[in-house]
């Protein structure tokens, strides 16, 4: 799994940060709670990540004294790349769009669950880690080559529809890593409403027979409650 | 304020009013101008009576001198009406004529002047009437007299009288009826108002069935009050629908909310061994999930509706919106045996959002998907996008038992869920969602029977958009 990271947590809500806190701490990362924007805004300046501070900032967008979008703004203009993950209870899609615009990197509305946040925080950490673009992905014998657009398991080669190519790339961009329904819905359709029935999981089945089919060793796994993972191993 | 002050406070009175005075201003002046016009044209008859008058008298005094004169101004002076005369010596003495105490205004000589005169009335004695206005003109005659004739501006005066009286009744009349007029056109527009006024307090009191009355002459205030009360019914219908999704929101929101209080306290109660508590959370889990679900379809009708987001709108390219929602349906449809086929014809743009089209399209095929099984053959979905004049005409069509046409408009309605009991899984906002996302897209969703395309008829959900230019 991902190594412990250091996150703040601004959101005015105590029963629900500590919530989170807790949540975060079982997950194996360390989580500080900042109850109002400025008081964020000190915290997430004062402790820029690389310099052991917060590698992630997971922010309410409506905060007392100072508002979430403009705590964003102000650590963006002061070149703090931390990675924010923006929690509102506006689920319209121009407020997506206003809050990635303020320099949100991720949009989650409220009510979510936590496996969806924790999924969402752990991808983005990583993004954030050395930017490096891969011409290729490889996971066990399991290797997708993004220039050629070549799927290969062991010597042989797996047809793949052009969606079926998104997802694996998706999922195996982010090997190691839960990614969920909701995920894979926003990057590979960009898409931001629940399709019902159970869509992505007969992609994913499908996805599945394509290229574990017959093998030894599974590599696409499903992570219960939460979504899907590629990972070499059980 | 009382009745009077509130009639002459009205509109229709101040402008009865002021018309009323410019109609009066304009005769008035009209009548002014004729009498003007008038006096110029006696003044200049007048004139030229004199001038041959006075030609002829001097003709004469040039052949007989002053006798002659004396006598024939004495002959004229005898007839009844006749012009005025008199002969001055070079002294101003009066040598003969019909009148005395001449007082003339200035003028040019040989231009007929206006004076006042008294006149010699027949009888020895002297007596002279009254100071009258007279025209008259005057020549020099050879020997240092003056030779003098007038005409009496009686005529005239009489006609400026005339014309003076007629501009002040018709000024009287025209201020009478006016006032008259002004007064019933006020009265009867503030009859209709106040039956307005009365009405609209009704439905600010809460009675949303008054409507305001409409008097059937087809003017103004007719066609206001029609489209004031089309307003009124469009409200009401609203204020129905409300009131039918509260009862809905309260059916949909408190089953499920009853639900999740239910396996919480059920839980709780006694001892229940670990496994139990957990399965006992995982069902308060999904079922606050299925509420959510529920509230973000009522909170996203209700934004459509209010047709909030449509500022956002870009041009979208429906054949790759079909292509993808089909792409991100068709391995469902497979599992389930049924297919899934789209006929759309490439460039066919709209003006909207990819996001709540894709949704609407969503929903229309799993509707399709959970609803429209045929009882024998194969299932089929097919979507179909094509271009009818200036609008777009998106369907999903199944070839399952469709729904009675009787019932393609209810099942529209928010909540409508045409198995009564609501047994089926589904919010049964669904359709409701679509047609609001159509009704955002300036365009609207229909049921029909009869599908397109497929061997059976089934139900054809068609939504019908304005295309982009």
């Amino acid at each position: 799994m991902v190594a412990g990271m250091k996150i703040l947590i601004v959101e005015d809500d105590t029963d629900a940060a500590g919530y989170l806190v807790k949540a975060f701490a079982e997950a194996g990362h360390v989580a500080d709670h900042a109850r109002d924007g400025l008081t964020g805004y000190g915290m997430a300046s004062e402790h820029p990540a690389g310099e052991g501070g917060y590698e992630c900032l997971i922010i309410d967008r409506m905060l007392p004294r100072m508002d979430g979008l403009t705590v964003i703004k102000g650590l963006r203009e002061q070149g703090l790349e931390t990675p924010v993950i923006i929690l509102s209870a506006l689920a319209q899609v121009d407020d997506r769009v206003k809050g990635l615009r303020a320099g949100g990197d991720d949009y989650l509305t409220k009510p979510y669950a936590f496996s969806e946040l924790l999924a969402r925080v752990e991808i983005l950490a990583r993004r954030k880690s050395p930017q490096v673009v891969d011409t290729s992905y490889v996971v066990a014998d399991l290797k997708l080559d993004r220039l050629s657009h070549k799927v290969t398991r062991g010597n042989e080669e797996i047809p793949l529809q052009p969606r079926e190519f998104r997802l694996l790339e998706y999922l195996m961009q982010n090997a190691g890593r839960v990614v969920t329904r909701t995920m894979l819905l926003e990057k590979v359709w960009d898409y931001h409403f629940d399709p019902g029935t159970n869509v992505i999981d007969v992609h994913m089945s499908r996805l599945r027979g394509k290229i574990d089919k017959g093998q030894g060793r599974p590599l696409l796994h499903t992570v219960r409650g939460a979504g899907y993972m590629v990972r070499d191993g059980a | 304020m009382t009745g009077l002050s509130r009639l002459v406070a009205t509109t229709a009175f101040k402008l009865s009013l002021a018309y009323m005075l410019v109609a009066a201003l304009f005769a008035g002046g009209l009548i002014a101008y004729v009498g003007a016009s008038a006096r110029g044209l006696i003044d200049a008859q007048i004139g030229q009576t004199l001038s041959a008058q006075i030609n002829g008298l001097s003709d004469q005094y040039r052949i007989g001198g002053l006798r002659r004169l004396q006598t024939i101004i004495e002959r004229r002076s005898a007839q009844p009406g006749s012009f005025l005369f008199l002969v001055q010596g070079p002294g101003g003495e009066t040598l003969a004529g019909n009148i005395t105490g001449l007082s003339m205004g200035s003028g040019a000589a040989n231009e007929a002047v206006e004076a006042t005169y008294q006149r010699i009335e027949d009888g020895e004695g002297g007596a002279t009437s009254a100071s009258r206005a007279a025209l008259v003109k005057v020549m020099q005659l050879p020997g240092n007299n003056r030779l003098l004739v007038g005409r009496d501006l009686e005529e005239r005066e009489r006609l400026n009288a005339v014309l003076n009286q007629a501009i002040r009744w018709l000024i009287l009349a025209l201020v009478g009826f006016g006032g008259v007029g002004a007064f019933f056109v006020a009265r009867r527009v503030l009859a209709r108002m106040d039956a307005m006024t009365d009405t609209t307090q009704r439905i600010m009191a809460g009675d949303l069935s008054g409507r305001l009355p409409v008097s059937g002459s087809g003017d103004e205030l007719d066609r206001l009050a029609q489209n004031l009360n089309a307003m009124l019914v469009r409200i009401g219908e609203l204020m129905q629908g409300m009131k039918e999704v509260s009862d809905n929101v309260a059916h949909d929101l408190r089953t499920p909310l009853t639900r999740l209080r239910n396996s919480a306290e059920a839980a709780l109660r006694g001892t229940s061994s670990k496994a139990e508590y957990r399965q006992a959370l995982a069902r308060v889990i999904e079922e606050s999930d299925g509420l959510i679900g529920t509230f973000n379809a009522l909170l996203m009708i209700a934004r459509a509706e209010a047709g909030s987001g449509a500022d956002a709108f870009k041009p979208v390219d429906v054949g790759a919106l079909l292509a993808d929602v089909q792409d991100m349906y068709e391995p469902v449809a497979e599992e389930a045996g049924v297919a899934l086929t789209a006929d759309v014809p490439s460039d066919l743009q709209v003006d909207g959002s990819r996001e709540l089209l894709s949704q609407a399209i969503a929903n229309l095929i799993d509707n399709a998907l959970k609803y429209g099984r045929p009882k024998d053959g194969a299932p089929a979905i097919h979507i179909t996008a094509e271009r009818d004049g200036a609008s777009l005409r998106l369907s999903v069509a199944d070839n399952g038992a469709g729904i009675p046409p009787e019932l393609c408009a209810r099942a529209v309605e928010r909540f409508a869920r045409l198995d009564e009991s609501r047994t089926k899984p589904g919010s049964g906002l669904g359709l409701s969602l679509v047609a609001a996302i159509a009704h955002l897209h300036r365009g609207q969703l229909r049921l029909e029977p009869g599908a397109q395309g497929l061997s059976q008829p089934g139900l054809r959900a068609v939504m019908d958009l304005p295309v982009l230019a």
